[in-house]
């Protein structure tokens, strides 16, 4: 029994990697599905707000990340899209981060492509702009100013869907799909604060908790957090009746092995802990 | 040459020799360690000259329409004495640079952050904790324990006995709940991160393998 309790104290920390990379591909290799039940979370509450938005508004979503964090935040971009298209919401896309210009280009040519939605009447990406929260401000003077081209250098005046926006207040929301800084804290502080634009968004379970207390202020109208957030808005979607027959996502399916790993890194916590008091009862050193 | 298949063996090739150090350092780590920092590191000079310098800076001293804009000399000589940092002689001209962008910065920060960061959330812990269904009362108690009990730890003036003493006892349990919520968030971050990679690497890069030998459908 003792050397036991030692041989777990002492695990070769290869076999810990070992066992986390079993319960992340055998359940993505069985296609395990868990069921994600949603309850009166900040991913509802965000769901509801864009879902009250009446056909024809504007959402100006933000991709601030780039590839290191995508397995969690484009799953999130390309849910919201699809119900940001469903219910005839006019999409303007930008980004804080340089490389979510692209990222943020693919996921709206993808879904708006798979709905039948127009790039420049339906949708446009302006692209990448330096300057955090001083851009923001800025857009809040005046959108051309700082981007007279979209991405792909057409002329602003040339895009018809523009012609409706000329300052940050001219849309309904803004939504920051957020890797860190620059992201949700600056549209929080100069859009919403400064100009009064509702914002809501999604960022990387690492930076969720330091969000929630803009949720209990009201200057987040609802937030994601990391890949159970990205499930949420998933599930959220799927639920609706007009997206019966819709393909699940893959934030869905990656809480399966999010789930089973949690569960071995809880076991090895008590395996940890239990090892540790007996060794040290073992030694006297328990009072 | 199919360069999509290519693209994915290069990605499949490097996730697989950057996983490997979790055996050992070995060198295809190390390879896959310094493409990535080489890599990034010329990717991101490109970029910023495209896509910060030329449209904010030079194509605005040199519009399309012709002409020479002088007033966009002044930040081309900001930077220059950003640079400046690399001679050492001269390096005190970065001084100059440095202290308009913390200036501007603080200048255009301090009422926003303090606003958004200490008066909206002042304002957001001043509530009824008797409106509501019995789960908000409940949630607002809980709000208005943790923040008074969380003040009154790092409230040093005086001595942490008595009432003192076991209202910052419960801060500090109430912050270790918070810390603790937040460390099992970082996990999750770091496990969809593994999850995203095994996904590619199972759903992208294992279904090429049987169109390489000719086994699948074709490439």
């Amino acid at each position: 029994m003792a050397g036991m309790i030692e041989k777990m104290g002492n695990l070769d920390r290869r076999i810990i990697f070992i066992l986390i990379a079993l319960s992340v591909i055998i359940p993505l290799a069985l296609g395990l599905i868990f069921p994600n039940p949603v309850g009166a979370e900040p991913s509802r509450a965000l769901f509801d707000y864009v879902e009250a938005l009446p056909a024809g508004s504007s959402v100006l979503l933000s991709f601030d990340y780039d590839p290191s964090t995508m397995p969690e935040l484009q799953p999130m971009a390309m849910a919201m899209l699809q119900h940001l298209f469903r219910n005839d919401v006019k999409v303007v896309g930008m980004a804080l981060w340089p490389m979510g210009a692209s990222l943020g280009q693919d996921a709206m040519s993808s879904v708006g492509d798979s709905l039948g939605k127009v790039q420049y009447e339906d949708w446009c990406m302006l692209g990448y702009k330096t300057g955090g929260g001083v851009m923001i401000v800025r857009l809040g003077s005046g959108i051309q100013a700082v981007f007279p081209t979209d991405k792909d250098n057409v002329p602003w005046s040339e895009i018809p869907m523009l012609a409706a926006y000329s300052t940050l207040q001219d849309f309904d929301m803004v939504l920051s799909l957020s890797a860190g800084d620059p992201g949700i804290p600056a549209w929080i502080m100069m859009a919403g604060d400064r100009f009064g634009v509702p914002i809501g968004g999604g960022c990387t379970a690492v930076s969720a908790p330091q969000f929630y207390p803009y949720l209990g202020t009201g200057q987040l109208v609802g937030l994601l957090g990391g890949l159970k957030g990205a499930a949420d808005y998933e599930t959220l979607v799927r639920e609706h009746p007009d997206a019966v027959g819709a393909e699940g996502g893959r934030a869905v399916a990656g809480m399966a092995p999010q789930s089973v790993a949690h569960l071995v890194i809880m076991l090895l916590i008590v395996m940890g802990n239990v090892a540790y008091f007996a060794e040290k009862k073992r030694k006297g050193g328990v009072k | 040459m199919n360069w999509e298949i290519l693209g994915i063996w290069i990605g499949a090739l490097l996730s697989l020799s950057l996983y490997s150090f979790l055996y050992r350092d070995n060198p295809f780590y190390k390879f896959a360690e310094h493409l990535f920092v080489g890599m990034s590191a010329g990717y991101w000079v490109i970029y910023t000259i495209e896509n910060v310098l030329k449209p904010n800076w030079w194509q605005r001293m040199f519009p399309a329409e012709g002409g020479f804009q002088i007033v966009w000399v002044i930040p081309g000589i900001f930077a220059f004495f950003m640079l400046a940092r690399i001679v050492p002689k001269i390096a005190g001209l970065s001084r100059l640079a440095l202290g308009m962008i913390v200036g501007a910065g603080a200048g255009l920060g301090m009422v926003s952050v303090f606003q958004t960061n200490a008066l909206a959330q002042v304002e957001g812990s001043i509530i009824s904790i008797s409106a509501g269904s019995a789960f908000e009362m409940f949630s607002s108690l809980v709000l208005v324990v943790g923040v008074v009990s969380g003040l009154v730890y790092f409230f040093f003036s005086k001595e942490h006995t008595g009432i003192i003493g076991g209202t910052a006892n419960l801060g500090i349990t109430i912050l270790m709940v918070a810390f603790g919520a937040s460390f099992g968030y970082t996990i999750m971050a770091r496990l969809s991160l593994l999850i995203g990679q095994s996904q590619f690497l199972m759903f992208e890069w294992l279904p090429t393998i049987p169109r390489i030998l000719g086994i699948g459908g074709g490439a």
